[in-house]
């Protein structure tokens, strides 16, 4: 017995075993937690499986189509393109106008650049927005503002359908602190000599900020690119606590709805049916990016 | 002459990115100095940001909390959860981590590569599958979804991190360790680990904020007021559809960035380097 267990701490101390070992979190929490979930979910989705009821049975493909022919699905869609269309590509470009005023340095730039990415940390927090519900509402700070100034006409920002979205873009653009991170970051890397030899060539800073420095950002702004838009696929809490996916489902993000077909309605098959399309969607969308990718990013060395 | 006018330029470049970053956190700014106005005052002088009078009195009646709970006890809750949800990532992600960075033995690359995919898989489109399995397991209604996953390394984020830290130490390291007596096990614990602390204290940071801030996970999961996190608690306590006491609300919500805001301050070097050398956030 005693000769036994000290064989097994041998077995176990043998270098492959062990690497084999310490990796054990991951495939069991890949296995328990990621891929059972998925395939499970993938049969749900075939099935009338109801929050509330305890039977279900096999329903094959009637998830899918009372999802495609449910107009509130459009709409989800609709609001979910508006937001990442009008959200990410403003969050970038001011990410890389500030990046690019703050890249000079100065005594003051570590204070600059912490007043632009506070926003981007504190941003997740329920406590902003819950402020940005505050700022927009009827009452709220902005009237307020605007009212000093005599434009006194207490617009409903998020009551109207035409700007609801964009109070909600704009939170997003607020905190565009993390990719002016990024952009610094890639573009202190960029080499002096090539300024000074387009200098020489006679570009002004205009010329090179067009021949040099952009092209060589391509893929910091493809990297950006990509985990934002996927980001923006995912809005949830803003949308469920300050729109609640209102006016007239202008705000109903993707997730909301598909949060409530599972939790208000109980349509948990259905719901593990929108869950599989999100995936695809996501997917589609990323496979179109990296097809675009060799148009327009730069990848040959300096 | 030159230099004058480049000086004159310089000057307003630095009013230009000092005022917009002013207008950046004004909003924050105003929360703050509104949470010590009196509650019905905030949205009357919202234009005026410093409080006449001061008071702490929303300070007192948001402590007291909703339905009978202190916000004191919903602080505990969210620091249990995201402590423990932070303790588990950080273990197992650099377990994971020294192992896909020194080990060798069959599949490592497969593995190596689900890894990745699952980078690309974001928590929302797993929330419906996952509470569909937290179901089946009779897990819902507890912090166990909250928790027991992130000691298997379930974020692939932090492994990533931690694997490209490791591979930057050099391989010699291991080796004179090894002569030394050291196993697989003690060649972590002596020398990969204390060597990979500045990314581990990154994966920490970002775990710990990510989980303070959740609000999608206990939505799912957390039954019971005396069991929400600050997060639920600030949700149900500004309640659209009730008379809400916004200078609370204000206070509360305060209160519930101060993590945050200490780890802003004083860990910011960790904060700045995780975001910008792997996208984080």
């Amino acid at each position: 017995m005693e000769k036994q267990k000290f064989s097994l701490i041998g077995f176990l101390k043998r270098d492959t075993v062990a690497a084999v070992v310490c990796m054990m979190p991951f495939i069991i929490g890949f296995l328990a937690f990621l891929l059972v979930p998925m395939i499970q979910s993938l049969y749900f989705s075939f099935t009338n499986f109801h929050m509330i009821r305890p039977t279900y049975e096999f329903v094959g493909f009637e998830n899918f189509q009372r999802m495609f022919n449910d107009t509130r699905f459009w709409s989800s869609l609709r609001a979910t393109f508006n937001f990442v269309f009008g959200s990410v590509p403003l969050r970038l470009l001011f990410a890389l106008i500030v990046a690019l005023l703050l890249l000079k340095g100065s005594k003051m730039s570590g204070i600059y650049r912490a007043m632009y990415y506070l926003p981007s940390i504190l941003g997740g927090s329920l406590a902003v927005v819950i402020l940005w519900g505050r700022i927009f509402a009827s009452d709220g700070l902005l009237n307020q503002i605007l009212d000093l100034v005599g434009l006194n006409q207490h617009f409903p920002w998020l009551g109207d359908a035409s700007t609801t979205i964009w109070t909600l873009i704009l939170l997003a653009v607020w905190q565009f602190g993390s990719s002016m991170l990024i952009f610094l970051s890639a573009l202190k890397q960029i080499p002096d000599q090539l300024y000074e030899a387009s200098a020489i060539d006679g570009s002004g800073k205009i010329g090179s900020f067009f021949k040099i420095t952009l092209p060589l950002l391509t893929p910091t702004i493809f990297f950006n690119l990509v985990m934002q838009t996927i980001a923006g696929f995912l809005a949830f809490t803003q949308a469920f606590v300050i729109t609640q996916g209102g006016p007239r489902d202008t705000t109903r993000f993707y997730v909301l709805h598909m949060y409530e077909t599972i939790f208000n309605f109980n349509r948990a098959g259905e719901g593990a049916a929108q869950a599989w399309i999100m995936l695809i969607i996501i997917g589609v969308i990323t496979l179109i990016l990296f097809k675009t990718k060799r148009f327009w990013v730069y990848d040959g060395g300096y | 002459m030159v230099g004058k006018k480049s000086k004159t330029r310089r000057f307003l470049g630095h009013v230009a990115v000092l005022v917009i970053g002013i207008l950046m956190i004004y909003p924050l700014i105003w929360m703050f100095m509104s949470s010590f106005k009196p509650s019905d005052l905030i949205f009357h002088t919202a234009t005026n940001l410093i409080p006449d009078p001061w008071t702490f009195e929303n300070y007192a009646t948001g402590w007291e909390g909703v339905s009978g709970v202190s916000f004191g006890r919903f602080f505990l809750n969210s620091f249990t959860i995201a402590g423990l949800a932070t303790v588990g990532t950080i273990v197992s992600s650099a377990l994971v981590a020294y192992s896909f960075s020194r080990g060798k033995f069959k599949g490592k690359n497969l593995l190596f590569v689900v890894m990745l995919a699952t980078l690309m898989l974001p928590a929302q489109v797993l929330m419906i599958p996952q509470f569909l399995w937290f179901n089946t397991l009779g897990w819902v209604g507890s912090y166990r979804p909250l928790i027991v996953p992130m000691f298997f390394a379930v974020q692939g984020f932090f492994v990533y991190l931690m694997k490209n830290f490791m591979d930057g130490i050099p391989k010699e390291l291991d080796e004179a360790a090894k002569i030394d007596g050291c196993s697989f096990y003690g060649i972590f614990g002596r020398v990969i680990l204390p060597l990979s602390v500045p990314a581990l204290i990154t994966s920490g940071i970002f775990s710990f904020i990510w989980r303070w801030d959740d609000f999608l996970g206990p939505l799912l999961y957390v039954r019971g007021t005396q069991n929400f996190p600050a997060s639920l608690a600030l949700r149900m306590f500004s309640d659209p559809t009730a008379a809400t006491d916004w200078g609370a609300v204000f206070a509360m919500s305060i209160l519930s960035l101060v993590p945050v805001v200490v780890i802003f301050i004083t860990l910011q070097k960790y904060l700045v380097e995780g975001i910008s050398t792997t996208g984080l956030k």
